[in-house]
């Protein structure tokens, strides 16, 4: 019994979600700074330690909080919350659809902690926030649809005990999936609303206005976030554990090559190559699959 | 203890030829890979804990230096890098250039060279990391002090 297999069929509610909010940043902050790494090597640097993205939040816990209005913490503070919530709801194995609203609400705290602030950077980054929102919801919310279709649940647990592997079902719907997670891991070439490689024409768009222990949370909301991403790859090989891990790092790999060999795309070809992938891939997988599947 | 290891630089270049801009931005590349110690470029004074200015001060930079300077969040620590910001170097007597960048804000290490080269400006930041870190220290106590005088002030009901 791999550590996956026993984690879903824990009993206990309570130990099961404090393992995923104590684990789920470490080894999200883990993920990034491998990721950096690999793309420093990627790069042909050496690149910073492995611990990296460790250092640079408990740095910014030292740093002095500046403050322009007491609405934009607040805002950060539920993204913050939603996202934990977001994370447990599907960690908890709850309901996928309940993860997708959830996920949303967390994604408009984040636009709205953007539009709350008077830098019109930050005004730019939330608008794009946005748009990257309007791009991936569709195709997220048909990942639920495709899976329920083919399990008859959107209980993330019973998908997860599902014994045949889904991406058999759903071929369509993981490439449409991978799409809409570059933009969610906020890679290259979707990296519009708060990149640091994009100083010059946004400075640091969403988080610009951001500091000290906000920024932190902010981080570590995203690494939440990147391990509840990685998790929704998990469900579409989850009929053996070990298939399930290396598909995620596989993919995760794959990410970071994508983000090292592209340029930035304008909005408009991410709003419209991201609801062609979906139309192509996953509206045409989930009406295959509906005719497929019919009595 | 962190300051030193996560140092995220803001550059700014006040009146210079651009040569010195170029080396900073040279020392990012993966030639030196200033990343392996931690260091990203942020080009955003909220985020910056490393002020990098180079060139000399004149009346219409000096407001934006100081701008950037106040933006920054505590602690943070200042690097004049080429002569020109050091001095003001050979247009230090021309009658729009006020000198230095410490005629405008307190500086802590000085990287003379005209253009400074990346090995010596890697050297001046990692040299403002020690005073980093001794300002880490010194702004933790301010801010324990700080509270305390508030908590003071609240048992007397004195701050409003």
């Amino acid at each position: 019994m791999t550590p996956i297999d026993y984690y879903i069929h824990l009993d206990n509610i309570h130990l099961k979600a404090a393992i995923y909010i104590v684990l789920a940043p470490l080894l999200g902050g883990l993920l990034a700074g491998i990721d950096r790494k690999l793309s420093a090597r990627m790069q042909g640097r050496i690149g910073p330690p492995i611990l990296q993205p460790f250092y640079d939040v408990l740095k910014l816990f030292q740093k002095e909080k500046i403050i322009v209005n007491k609405f934009q913490n607040f805002n950060v503070i539920l993204f913050f919350v939603f996202m934990i919530f977001t994370g447990s709801l599907f960690f908890l194995g709850g309901d996928l659809l309940l993860v997708i609203f959830a996920l949303t609400l967390a994604g408009v705290f984040f636009a709205l902690a953007g539009f709350s602030v008077n830098s019109p950077y930050c005004h730019l980054g939330a608008e794009r926030e946005l748009i990257q929102m309007m791009s991936y919801d569709p195709m997220i919310i048909l990942v639920a649809v495709g899976m329920y279709l083919v399990t008859g649940t959107f209980r993330v647990d019973a998908i997860a005990l599902y014994d045949k592997p889904l991406i058999l079902f759903l071929p369509g719907v993981f490439l449409g999936y991978l799409h809409v997670l570059t933009i969610k891991l906020r890679k290259s070439p979707f990296d519009l609303s708060m990149s640091a490689h994009a100083h010059q024409e946004l400075v640091s768009g969403l988080k610009t206005e951001f500091s000290g222990t906000t920024l932190a949370m902010i981080e570590i909301g995203h690494w939440y976030e990147n391990v509840l991403l990685l998790g929704i790859i998990y469900l579409f090989f989850s009929f053996n554990s070990a298939v399930g891990v290396a598909a995620m790092l596989l993919l995760y790999f794959l990410e970071i090559v994508i983000d090292n060999t592209n340029a930035r795309f304008k909005w408009e070809l991410t709003f419209k190559s991201t609801w062609v992938v979906t139309a192509l891939f996953g509206a045409a997988n989930i009406i295959i699959l509906y005719f497929a599947i019919r009595p | 203890m962190f300051l030193r290891k996560s140092p995220w630089i803001i550059h700014y270049d006040a009146t210079s030829c651009n040569g010195c801009d170029i080396e900073v931005v040279a020392s990012l590349t993966p030639l030196y890979d200033l990343e392996r110690f931690g260091i990203i470029n942020m080009g955003n004074p909220k985020h910056a804990d490393i002020f990098v200015v180079t060139g000399s001060v004149n009346p219409s930079s000096s407001a934006v230096v100081r701008n950037i300077y106040d933006q920054m969040p505590n602690p943070k620590v200042v690097v004049a890098v080429g002569i020109c910001a050091t001095s003001g170097g050979i247009f230090r007597e021309c009658y729009n250039v006020l000198g230095g960048i410490d005629k405008v804000i307190p500086v802590d290490v000085y990287v003379p060279g005209c253009a400074a080269r990346p090995e010596s400006i890697i050297d001046g930041i990692v040299k403002a990391l020690d005073i980093l870190e001794q300002r880490s220290r010194e702004f933790k106590k301010l801010r324990v002090e700080s509270q305390r005088q508030e908590k003071k002030l609240r048992r007397y009901r004195l701050n409003d």
